[in-house]
């Protein structure tokens, strides 16, 4: 069974890869037939996915047309490198938002810590 | 009144001054990071109670003997405009100023929780479209970037990151040791620490002691996040992780990925290598085990307490210190009430 999550990213992927504009009926037929998750899918859930991507700033649809048609709003490149900003930024009122494993690290520390690993790679 | 004024004032001087210089240049804390939190948390509470405690005590000195019926006098008194001729404007000054420094630290409070939660919703859906779940790992999602990073965002739903630059650069074990680490976080919903001192850092940007302890907060977290990483699996194994993913080129990646990535600003850095004063032969002295002040890299920091263990403080210690923060937040408190 298919969640909303995996349904979002099925559609985001059909998005990001082509440049024209799809309608929410040809999406539905189009993931109907590359994976089974979207066999039975009717078209309001097709449309209610593609409206809280829209509503998140993902998406977005020529209006002037009948029915809409669906665009990804960036390339998945551009998304990734906003995400990549929030999580390696070094602004401090982003600390609190996320936990990093290791967080900003200058060169001389970054050094230092090869050196360690060197070390015990000789021993 | 007086009394308690100035006795609360000197309390202020003396939580936002020395005490925190002398904590933040200790090493102890670095064996006993959960007693060091609790005491930074004592004295940011206990600080600011007293700052504003002693402006209250003193602005109302005119208006009654106690601090309880002087409050409950003033409403009326203001009202009616018939202020006692012993109210001066340096009394109203102080009351005001209590009043708008209580008031902008909660607002900021309240701004910063509001804008974490912000980010972290616009982060939450990004990572959902970016990243697949791994399998066998509940609440773990696998992200598609070649940046080695692991971080973990707390709130409604939590879910911890790793990327796939992350995953192959550690071997199965530091893998092990990294979740560990992050599940830490969440667990002892180290977030909500994190969200209070930093709205205290931003709420007095000219107090350099609330970015003191906003750092050395951050550090004493991921220290206790760390102790866990290591009973999880062990010392050197979580070391080498750490100091694997410290030491990689994350920036570089950053710079060669699409053009819109502005690469990290390394103000901070600098700012941090200024205040804390030379940066070099840290690398030595993480190898000779020497005792290291809490004030230098954290990330050296952490990998040297890994691979150069001590014990944590011994018990009366660990009690003395914990006794020192009851007091410390009693103290102020007890003025206030018995003034």
């Amino acid at each position: 069974m298919a969640t909303l999550g995996d349904l979002e990213r099925s559609i985001m992927e059909r998005l990001w890869q082509s440049d024209a504009p799809v309608s929410a009926a040809e999406l539905r037929d189009e993931l109907a037939h590359k994976t089974s998750a979207g066999k039975d899918l009717a078209l309001t859930t097709m449309l209610t996915v593609l409206s809280r991507l829209e509503r998140k700033g993902f998406v977005d649809r020529d209006r002037k047309v009948r029915p809409h048609l669906y665009y990804a709003v960036t390339s998945r490149a551009d998304h990734t490198a906003e995400l990549l900003q929030q999580v390696l930024g070094a602004e401090p009122d982003r600390a609190a938002a996320l936990a990093r494993f290791v967080g900003q690290v200058s060169p001389q520390e970054a050094d230092t810590l090869r050196r360690l690993l060197d070390q015990r790679a000789a021993d | 009144m007086l009394f308690a004024s100035v006795t609360l004032a000197a309390l202020a001087v003396i939580l936002a001054w020395p005490v925190p210089v002398l904590l933040s240049r200790a090493h102890w804390p670095t064996r006993s990071p959960g007693v060091a939190l609790l005491l930074w948390q004592a004295i940011a509470l206990a600080g600011g109670l007293s700052m504003i405690g002693s402006l209250v005590t003193f602005g109302l000195i005119p208006f009654s003997t106690n601090l309880i019926g002087g409050l409950g006098d003033l409403p009326p008194v203001l009202f009616s405009g018939a202020l006692p001729p012993s109210a001066g404007l340096i009394h109203l000054f102080a009351l005001s100023s209590a009043a708008l420094l209580a008031a902008h630290l909660l607002l900021n409070l309240a701004v910063t929780i509001a804008r974490t939660e912000r980010q972290r919703r616009r982060h939450r859906s990004l990572v959902d479209l970016l990243s697949t779940p791994l399998l066998g790992q509940p609440g773990t999602l696998i992200l598609d970037s070649p940046a080695p990073v692991a971080y973990c965002l707390p709130g409604a739903r939590t879910v911890t990151v790793l990327s796939e630059g992350l995953v192959s650069l550690l071997d199965a074990d530091q893998l092990e040791a990294v979740l560990a680490h992050e599940r830490a976080h969440l667990q002892q919903q180290h977030h909500i620490l994190l969200v209070a001192f930093e709205s205290w850092r931003s709420a007095l940007p000219w107090f350099p002691i609330a970015t003191r302890a906003q750092v050395a907060v951050s550090l004493l977290v991921e220290m206790l996040a760390d102790d866990q990483g290591r009973r999880l699996t062990d010392d050197t194994t979580l070391a080498e992780a750490i100091a694997l993913v410290g030491s990689a080129e994350t920036q570089n990646i950053v710079r060669r990925g699409p053009a819109s990535v502005s690469v990290a600003d390394p103000a901070p850095n600098a700012v941090r290598a200024d205040r804390l004063g030379t940066a070099t032969e840290f690398g030595e002295d993480v190898l000779d085990g020497r005792r290291l002040p809490m004030s230098v890299d954290p990330v050296v920091l952490r990998v040297g307490r890994l691979l150069n263990p001590e014990s944590q403080l011994s018990l009366p210690a660990r009690t003395g210190i914990l006794g020192l923060a009851a007091l410390l937040l009693a103290f102020p408190t007890l003025l206030l009430f018995t003034s």
